[in-house]
């Protein structure tokens, strides 16, 4: 009864928490500028399936895909046990659904123990790869400190969550082995698992009733400790992307990358401009929305996509790793453009909650975040959208911050002037006469 | 062979009016190396008789620095422009030997009211090649040659076009040698984003030394390319190893013009 109780409380804090964590973050992406993303509803779906449950992109690198696709399918799996952990936890029964399903029961536990099995070697194979090998993308200097730290800890917890797994299903089998087991006997003589049937005789045959009893407390209690504790990390890590992986492909840009979005708020100017009817002295129609600034100074400047965009960032850095910027030695990092962006958005939302709405604490993601000279480097190549395994992409923001430095600071450089002033005045980004435009028909 | 080369303004003097508007570009149109490519293309189109025109000095910047620069209004201002003088001539087809320009017409001008087909130009000869119109000529332009494809950033990833230009080399009596990293991931050349224009940031390497150390590798004889800035980057990257005298870079149009006996 009291296990029950405890059960309980810790189940509703667990899942509370989560909620309250999550739908802070909800608020926090809802600061960023509108964008409609409602159209094309079929292709969306499919994006989804293909990037986020396919992990299409992924496979570009197989070796890491296949590894990665281990953990996360045993992740997948492994809710379903959740099911059964939180009926047993509230009914106080233990392993309620082995009678009814029988062999199907044996089947889905066996599954996820061989992928949790298989999770286990990748988990592994990740901590080395990250701690030994210093693959220079893991390496770099923004992940440094709290990020390098939280791709180690959730490999560890990976690990405490499979042990346990490991624990309480083979001590529970030696328990059963010997008919002691909380299981209905349905005089098999042993649970049938995968690797636990062999893996738990191994390990345990030697230990008193007692013992098992308690491992096998232990391995239940760990296991639904860690999940909770998993589930309440991730707002807090980069982990949340095999949640935000989801929405974040849905809500992918369908157009040709190469199409930079069209700034309504300069076509209507540009129109103006143009129309010699026009009386530029007219006062603005009635509703017409508040101005905004041009492109993007702060993290609320951005669309709320981008922002979603920060949140599912998983940190990998393949977007880095192709990045001629970055190859080339520049300080410009595409990874290092959507955790800034996450960190400084994360800090706006709170100052939003604490002080209100219209606070300024005088910080701003151009400047205290991102230097002028990561985003002057950036060829607008498309690398760093391409490679993203969750179709994030960094150049949007790059090109918003950079439209907020030449459209309401003048700021950018010389050469840069230049060439805008030649485009301006003689139709031609050189100080060439639009008149010459042909010359080359008559050249030799 | 003198190039045939009429304008829209000509065109319409005489109440025609092309099948095919050719958007040269303000590189095509004015630096030395790129116009060699315009007229390796306009050799093709004369050979082919298309019956195409261009806009000569009516032709403006289609605004793509400016726009990757940040600064949308004078992007806008020179879309609004040139969507003007191509409605006035009734433009619905066009092509182009850049890649920015075919973006830029293609993708940003429908939402400013410019709505064309738009193609680059070598899917515009693959197509003549393809309906039999122009024959290349084995006569061993490159026979024994290996020749590697480097992809324009705002072809290949941008707009999804590998296929076309490599197409295009393959039928030419050489050999097409891939680089590491092509199609999707294919290096920069280093000029996009109004780069071009300006110095690189502080770095330990320029990008098109690091990408044409990459084509070095490959051992091919010609670097080719689609793209006028890629051409002027992959060269300036030639020189820093001292190989322009070895390698050449060249534009698909060059090549099959060559290839052609245009
Ligand atoms: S678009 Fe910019 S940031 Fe992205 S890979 Fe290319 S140069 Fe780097
Ligand atoms: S933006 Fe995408 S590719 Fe880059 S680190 Fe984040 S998840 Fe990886």
């Amino acid at each position: 009864m009291v296990s029950i109780a405890v059960f309980a409380i810790i189940s509703l804090a667990g899942f509370g928490f989560f909620a309250w964590n999550i739908l802070k973050i909800r608020s926090n992406i809802r600061l960023g500028r509108d964008l409609d993303r409602s159209d094309r509803r079929s292709e969306r779906w499919k994006t989804m399936a293909l990037v986020a449950l396919g992990q299409k992109k992924m496979f570009t690198r197989p070796i890491p895909a296949l590894l990665h696709l281990a953990i996360y399918a045993a992740f997948v799996i492994t809710q379903i046990e959740l099911i059964e952990i939180v009926v047993d936890g509230l009914s106080g029964e233990h392993r309620t659904f082995r009678e009814a399903l029988g062999g199907f029961y044996t089947f889905m536990v066996s599954f996820i123990e061989i992928l949790s099995f298989l999770a286990l070697i990748a988990t592994f194979i990740f901590l080395a790869r990250r701690n030994l090998l210093k693959l220079p993308r893991f390496n770099m200097k923004e992940m440094k400190g709290w990020p390098k730290m939280d791709a180690n800890l959730i490999l560890f917890m990976e690990i405490i969550l499979v042990s346990c797994i490991f624990t309480m299903n083979g001590a529970d089998e030696v328990l059963y082995n010997r008919g002691l087991s909380h299981a209905t006997d349905l005089g098999d003589g042993s649970l049938g698992l995968s690797v636990s049937s062999y893996l738990g005789p191994l390990l345990f045959d030697g230990m008193s009733d007692g013992t098992l009893h308690t491992l096998e407390r232990i391995g239940w209690w760990g296991h639904i400790a860690m999940v909770f504790s998993f589930l309440n990390y991730l707002p807090y890590s980069k982990h949340l992307h095999i949640l935000f992986a989801f929405p974040n492909t849905y809500y992918s840009n369908l157009e040709a990358k190469g199409r930079f979005t069209n700034m309504e708020s300069v076509t209507t100017e540009v129109k103006l401009m143009m129309d010699p009817t026009a009386d530029p002295y007219a006062a603005p129609a009635e509703g017409a929305a508040e101005p905004q600034r041009f492109g993007a100074k702060d993290a609320n400047d951005l669309t709320w996509k981008n922002l979603m965009d920060s949140y599912s960032c998983t940190e990998c850095g393949r977007c880095t790793s192709s990045c001629p910027a970055n190859i080339t030695g520049k300080l410009l990092s595409p990874r290092k453009i959507m955790m800034d962006t996450r960190d400084r958005i994360e800090e706006i939302g709170n100052n939003v909650r604490k002080h209100g709405k219209d606070y300024d604490d005088g910080k701003s993601l151009l400047g205290d975040f991102i230097t002028e000279e990561e985003i002057w480097a950036c060829t607008s190549c498309n690398a760093c959208v391409q490679e993203c395994p969750v179709n994030i992409d960094p150049l949007a923001i790059i090109v918003d911050l950079r439209r907020y430095l030449v459209m309401e600071e003048s700021k950018m450089p010389t050469e840069l002037a230049g060439m805008l002033t030649n485009i301006e005045n003689n139709g031609a980004p050189w100080q060439f006469s639009p008149a010459d435009r042909l010359n080359w028909k008559d050249e030799a | 062979m003198s190039l045939h080369v009429p304008t829209m303004a000509e065109m319409m003097a005489k109440g025609e009016s092309p099948e095919i508007l050719f958007w040269v570009g303000c590189s095509g149109s004015f630096d030395d190396r790129a116009k060699k490519i315009t007229k390796a293309l306009v050799k093709i189109l004369n050979e082919c008789k298309v019956n195409f025109a261009v806009l000569g000095a009516e032709e403006n910047c289609s605004g793509d620095p400016a726009k990757r620069a940040g600064n949308e209004f004078t992007f806008q201002m020179q879309a609004m422009m040139n969507i003007q003088i191509l409605e006035g001539y009734d433009v619905k087809k066009i092509v182009t030997a850049c890649p920015h320009c075919f973006n830029t017409l293609k993708n940003e001008y429908p939402e400013l009211g410019g709505n064309y087909e738009v193609i680059h130009h070598t899917q515009l000869i693959q197509e003549l090649i393809n309906q039999g119109q122009l024959a290349l000529k084995g006569g061993g332009t490159y026979k024994g040659k290996k020749i590697t494809f480097h992809d324009p950033c705002y072809l290949g990833r941008a707009n999804d076009v590998y296929d076309a230009p490599r197409e295009l080399i393959k039928k030419l009596d050489g050999e097409l040698v891939e680089m590491k990293r092509c199609k999707t991931k294919g290096l920069c050349c280093g000029a996009g984003g109004a780069q071009m224009f300006k110095e690189a940031e502080k770095g330990d390497k320029e990008i098109n030394v690091e990408r044409t150390e990459e084509a070095l590798e490959t051992n091919a004889d010609i670097i080719a390319t689609g793209c006028p800035f890629c051409n002027t980057m992959m060269t300036d990257g030639l020189k820093s190893f001292n190989k322009e005298n070895e390698v050449e870079v060249l534009d698909v149009a060059e090549l099959i013009a060559n290839a052609a006996d245009l």
